[in-house]
């Protein structure tokens, strides 16, 4: 058997929302394979930190644990992404550990993402298909349209986007990007596309899609790849002629 | 939609920085490249300049309320930016950054620009090739100016960039590549024109 290796971590703490963040650093047992949560998981275990004294275990958040739910979101190693493809091996030592600031701290490295979900609600992300009689079958969608489709419903509101942008902060109310993407997604389906203009007129107000100030550290963060200024751009010309049709008037409601 | 104009002032903001501003720059710095050609041939461009006729009509709503309203809504969004080149050294979000750093810079520049010229021009002194002679003759203001026009073109030809996104010209990456390209083209073609100009009266 080869000498004991181990897993250097510091990880950035905090008992309470209101309570000051704190540095603790963990010195684990190395095994093969490992991600950022296994190695979490191993200080669940065995809470001891690397002074040697006992403390309470880190707490974080985790669902899926193959990159489609985006709960275990976190900052590792100064980049935000998520916990469960963060691989050990491919990760430089000491690991550094921080929740998404961006969002309120619960505890640790748990994060409330609920500000996401509200812009959710906000931007009509969906496609109403409930009435009082039945609406039968929608229209079919091309493939070539459903495929690009598909591209944009990869987002999985993890934070990421709104972590990176430089605008996205607590002086400003922008949504961020990934509820904006939202409004393309159900604005290219042809059921979603009959609420159009309320998508439209829901990011053109307040803490929309004006806020966007072009830094682009969205695309470059996506975990997904979702072309996420793209999205902007093409909302950009959509609200443009939506801004036009208010305006001037049209029959396109 | 009522209190809710955000929308209107950003995209406001984005089309005053290139309609009029942006024109009204371009078209100050090709006037004052007149000075490469010697003094006499600066006084008169000057004069013409000065006595176009609706004078302080074209002054007021091409000039400056476009570049106020431009100048203080841009400082709120300078202000509501959280920067982080640091942890996320993309073109793009250095180009963000320097957006608001030069915008901050341009603002200082112009605000100083136009009490050392307009306003001295509206307590009576002449605007002519010896007034900005005497201003850059000090090695220090000359240095102030080629940093102020080098700030306001860059500010003009990245914002030409963004205004291309927000008004949604540019929807492709490949297309907001290109047009990088195009405005950092205009920026040092702009740049040239100004420090050639301002050197002119060194």
């Amino acid at each position: 058997m080869s000498e004991k290796k181990t897993i250097r971590l510091i990880v950035t703490r905090q008992d309470r929302p209101d309570s000051a963040p704190y540095e603790e650093e963990f010195e684990i047992p190395y095994r093969p394979n490992m991600n950022v949560i296994s190695a979490l998981m191993e200080i669940r275990r065995n809470p001891v930190n690397a002074k040697g004294e006992k403390t309470t275990p880190v707490t974080w958040d985790m669902n899926c644990l193959e990159e489609v739910c985006g709960a275990c979101s976190m900052v590792i190693n100064g980049k935000p992404r998520q916990s469960c493809t963060a691989l050990i091996d491919k990760l430089e030592q000491p690991i550094r550990l921080e929740p998404m600031r961006t969002f309120p701290v619960v505890r640790d490295l748990q994060v409330d993402r609920s500000r996401m979900f509200d812009s959710l609600k906000k931007v009509k992300a969906w496609i109403p298909i409930d009435g009082t009689y039945d609406l039968g079958p929608g229209p079919r969608m091309p493939e070539r349209k459903r495929q690009w489709a598909y591209e944009l419903s990869k987002c999985m509101t993890c934070g990421v986007c709104l972590e990176a942008c430089p605008n996205v902060n607590s002086k400003s109310n922008f949504i961020g990007p990934a509820p904006l993407s939202q409004v393309r997604l159900f604005n290219a389906h042809p059921t979603g596309a009959m609420h159009k203009a309320e998508r439209l007129e829901a990011i053109m107000g307040d803490g929309g899609l004006a806020n966007c100030g072009n830094s682009q550290n969205c695309v470059q963060s996506c975990p997904k790849g979702i072309p996420l200024t793209t999205s902007i751009a093409a909302l950009n010309r959509e609200a443009t002629i939506q801004m036009f049709r208010n305006f001037f008037g049209s029959d396109e409601v | 939609m009522a209190g809710n104009r955000e929308f209107f002032y950003r995209r406001l903001h984005s089309l005053l920085g290139v309609i009029p501003v942006g024109i009204f720059l371009t078209q100050h710095l090709v006037v004052n490249y007149f000075a490469t050609r010697g003094p006499e041939a600066f006084n008169r461009a000057a004069s013409f300049m000065v006595n176009l006729p609706f004078r302080y009509f074209l002054e007021i709503f091409i000039i400056f309320l476009p570049l106020l309203f431009h100048a203080i809504y841009g400082l709120y969004i300078a202000f509501t930016a959280q920067n982080n080149v640091s942890r996320y050294g993309y073109f793009r979000n250095w180009m963000f950054m320097l957006q608001r750093l030069t915008g901050v810079i341009t603002l200082i520049f112009v605000t100083w620009h136009v009490w050392e010229t307009r306003v001295r021009a509206a307590l009576g002194v002449e605007v002519n090739y010896d007034m900005m002679a005497n201003i850059v003759d000090n090695p220090f203001m000359l240095g102030f100016y080629i940093v102020g026009i080098v700030s306001t073109v860059f500010h003009f030809a990245n914002g030409l960039w963004s205004f291309c996104v927000s008004w949604g010209l540019t929807v492709t990456p490949r297309s907001q590549q290109i047009f990088t390209y195009v405005t950092m083209a205009i920026f040092v073609a702009l740049s040239i024109v100004g420090i050639r100009a301002i050197l002119a009266f060194a």
